[in-house]
C-alpha cells in the first residue's frame, strides 16, 4: 500500500503525459510518441491505483479478468475495424465512457464509504452534487452517443427526426433534471438518484434524433466534450487529480472541436444542436433543375483531361468514404504523377461524418500527408488548377454559399474549385446534398458531371489513363 | 484558517481546461480523429474509480450491489482503453510523409 500522498504524485504524473500524448498530435511524426506517453500514463494510474488497495480480497482476482476481458474485446475491435467505420467506432467508445461514469456514481451513491464519501443516506453534500452531475452528463453522453452510433453505422435513418413542441419538451427536461438534483440533495433518497439517471438517458436520445447525418462532426465532438465532463464529474467525486486533468482536457478538447466544425459550416452550435437543417428547400430545388442542362461525361473524357493538366486537386467527401474509393483514388493520383501531373488534396473541416474523417481514409490509402491540405491553405490554388475532381463532395464546395443571402448555407466557407479550368464531379445522380440545395455547380459550362458510383468511376479512369 | 481541498481540485480542473484549451488548438487539423480516439481513451482513465467501485465487497460476498456496478464499468472502461490506444496507434502508423523530397 502506498500513502495517499504518492498516490496524488503518480496520479498526477498520469495527467501530464496525457497532455503530453495530445500535445503529440500537433504533427504526425510526434503523434506515435504521443500515444505512447499516453498508453504510459494510463498504466501508471491504474497500477497505482492497485498498489493503493490494502486488502486484496479475492474481488481483485475478478478486477483483473474483467479487465482482461474488456481489453481483449477492445483489441479485438480495434484490430478488426474498417478505417471507413471510425467515426461509428469513435460513437460508440463514447457512449461506453458515458456508460461507465454512470456505474462508477451509481456505485458511489450505493456504498459510499468505500470512496470516504460518507454514508449511505447521508452523503456529503458537495460529493452528492458532483456525482450527480457525473452521473447525469455520463448517461447524456451515453444514449446520445448510441444514437448517433446508430444513425452513423445506418442502423437509423440519417434525417432529422423532428415533431412538434420538441424543444419545449427538451427545456421542461432540462429543468426537472435540476429540480431533481435539488431534492436528491435534499433528501438523498435513491428515488430521485435513480429518476435522475433516467431522465438523462432520455435527454441524450432527445438530443440526438433531430439532428442530421451530415451535421454528424459537431455531434460526435459535442458528445466526445460531454464524456470529458462526465469523466471531470466523477474525478470530483472521487477526489482523483489524474481524471479531473483528464476530464478537463477531453472536455475542452470536443468543445473546441465542436466549435471548429461548426465555423466550417457557418452555423451556431445552438442552430445544428436543434437541428432540422434543410427540410423544406428540397421540393423546390427539385422543380427548378428539371429545365437546366448539364453536361454529361464518362471516363474516357475524364482521363483526357486529367491527363492533359499540370495541376489537378482532388476533393473528397462523404461520398467517397460510402464508395470506399480511397484506395482507387491513391492509383489514380498515382497514375497521374507518372504523367507528370501535379496532385493534391483539399479538405473541407466538414468533409465526411466527423472531424478529420477524410484525412484518415487517405492516410490509409497512403496517401503522403503533406499533399492533403486544409480549405485555408489551398483555397487560392483553384484557379491556377486545370482540374477539380470533386469526388463524393456536394454542399462544400456550392458556390452559392458565397453568392446567395437566401440560401441556408450562405457564410459557410466553400472550396472555390468553380475557378479552377475544369471541375470533373462524380456524383451518383443530380440529387441535392445533404443540405437540400441544389449545387449551382452543376450546370456550369466548365463543370463535367460523371455520373456514377465514386470507386467505379475511378477504376474506369485509371483504365484510361 | 484552512481552505477547502476542492478548491484546490477546482484549480487543478480549471487550469487544466486552459491547458487543453492551448493544446488542442495546437493539434494539426488532420490528427483531428486519432484527436478524438485518444481523448477517448484517456477519458477511460474512469477505470481507476471502477476498480475502487468494483472492491466494495469483501473476502465472502465478491459481489454485492455496488461492486457489480464497478466490474461493469471496469468491463467498459477496458475495452475503450484498449481499444482506443490501439485504434489511435493503427491510425497514427498511417499518417506518412512524401518517400521523396522533403515539404
Amino acid at each position: 500500500m502506498i500513502s495517499a500522498n504518492l498516490l496524488a504524485i503518480f496520479y498526477l504524473i498520469s495527467g501530464i503525459l496525457f497532455i503530453l500524448a495530445l500535445r503529440g498530435l500537433s504533427s504526425p511524426e510526434t503523434s506515435r510518441q504521443g500515444n505512447l506517453f499516453g498508453i504510459i500514463g494510463m498504466a501508471i494510474a491504474i497500477t497505482v491505483t492497485f498498489l493503493s488497495i490494502d486488502n486484496f480480497s479475492s474481488g481483485f482476482l475478478y478486477v483483473i479478468l474483467f479487465l482482461l476481458i474488456g481489453g481483449s474485446i477492445g483489441a479485438f475491435i480495434a484490430f478488426k475495424i474498417p478505417m471507413t467505420a471510425m467515426p461509428e467506432l469513435v460513437a460508440g467508445f463514447h457512449s461506453l465512457v458515458g456508460l461507465a461514469a454512470v456505474f462508477v456514481a451509481i456505485s458511489a451513491f450505493i456504498s459510499p464509504e468505500v470512496f470516504n464519501l460518507g454514508s449511505s443516506g447521508n452523503i456529503k453534500l458537495a460529493s452528492l452534487i458532483e456525482m450527480s452531475i457525473g452521473a447525469a452528463v455520463g448517461a447524456i453522453t451515453f444514449s446520445g452517443s448510441i444514437i448517433a452510433f446508430l444513425k452513423l453505422r445506418g442502423l437509423m435513418s440519417g434525417s432529422p427526426i423532428t415533431f412538434p413542441g420538441q424543444h419545449i419538451l427538451n427545456l421542461l427536461i432540462l429543468i426537472s433534471i435540476i429540480i431533481l438534483s435539488y431534492f436528491l440533495c435534499l433528501s438523498q433518497s435513491p428515488n430521485f438518484f435513480w429518476s435522475l439517471i433516467a431522465i438523462s438517458f432520455l435527454v441524450g436520445f432527445l438530443l440526438i434524433i433531430p439532428i442530421g447525418g451530415a451535421d454528424m462532426p459537431v455531434v460526435i465532438s459535442m458528445l466526445n466534450s460531454y464524456s470529458g465532463w462526465a469523466a471531470a464529474g466523477i474525478g470530483f467525486t472521487l477526489e482523483n487529480t489524474a481524471l479531473i486533468i483528464t476530464g478537463a482536457l477531453v472536455g475542452s478538447s470536443g468543445a473546441i472541436l465542436s466549435y471548429i466544425m461548426c465555423k466550417g459550416m457557418n452555423r451556431s452550435f445552438f442552430n445544428v444542436i436543434l437541428g432540422g437543417f434543410g427540410g423544406t428547400d428540397q421540393t423546390s430545388s427539385k422543380k427548378s433543375k428539371e429545365q437546366k442542362p448539364v453536361k454529361n461525361g464518362n471516363a474516357d473524357d475524364a482521363a483526357f483531361l486529367m491527363k492533359n493538366a499540370s495541376s489537378v486537386i482532388i476533393v473528397p467527401g462523404y461520398g467517397m468514404a460510402v464508395a470506399q474509393a480511397q484506395h482507387a483514388l491513391r492509383e489514380m493520383v498515382d497514375s497521374l504523377k507518372k504523367n507528370g501531373v501535379k496532385v493534391s488534396y483539399a479538405i473541407h473541416p466538414v468533409a465526411g461524418r466527423m472531424p478529420g474523417h477524410m484525412n484518415v481514409l487517405l492516410a490509409e490509402a497512403n496517401v503522403p500527408y503533406d499533399e492533403v491540405f486544409e480549405l485555408e491553405e489551398i483555397n487560392n490554388d483553384f484557379a491556377n488548377c486545370d482540374v477539380a475532381y470533386v469526388i463524393g463532395a456536394n454542399d462544400v464546395t456550392n458556390p452559392v454559399a458565397k453568392t446567395d443571402p437566401q440560401s441556408p448555407i450562405y457564410g459557410m466557407p466553400v472550396l472555390d474549385v468553380e475557378k479552377s479550368k475544369s471541375v470533373l464531379f462524380v456524383k451518383r445522380s443530380l440529387s441535392p446534398g445533404y443540405a437540400g440545395i441544389d449545387n449551382d455547380l452543376f450546370y456550369r459550362d466548365n463543370t463535367l458531371m460523371l455520373f456514377a458510383d465514386a470507386k467505379k468511376m475511378t477504376e474506369d479512369i485509371i483504365k484510361n489513363l | 484558517m484552512e481552505i477547502d481541498p476542492f478548491i484546490f481540485r477546482l484549480s487543478i480542473f480549471i487550469l487544466s481546461i486552459f491547458v487543453g484549451y492551448y493544446v488542442v488548438w495546437s493539434v494539426t487539423p488532420s490528427l483531428h480523429t486519432p484527436l478524438m480516439s485518444v481523448t477517448n481513451a484517456i477519458s477511460s482513465v474512469i477505470i481507476v474509480g471502477a476498480i475502487i467501485a468494483s472492491l466494495a465487497g469483501t473476502n465472502l460476498s465478491v459481489f454485492n450491489q455496488s461492486s457489480i456496478f464497478g466490474f461493469l464499468a471496469i468491463v467498459l472502461a477496458a475495452i475503450n482503453i484498449f481499444g482506443g490506444f490501439l485504434v489511435t496507434q493503427r491510425m497514427l502508423a498511417m499518417y506518412k510523409k512524401k518517400k521523396k523530397d522533403k515539404k
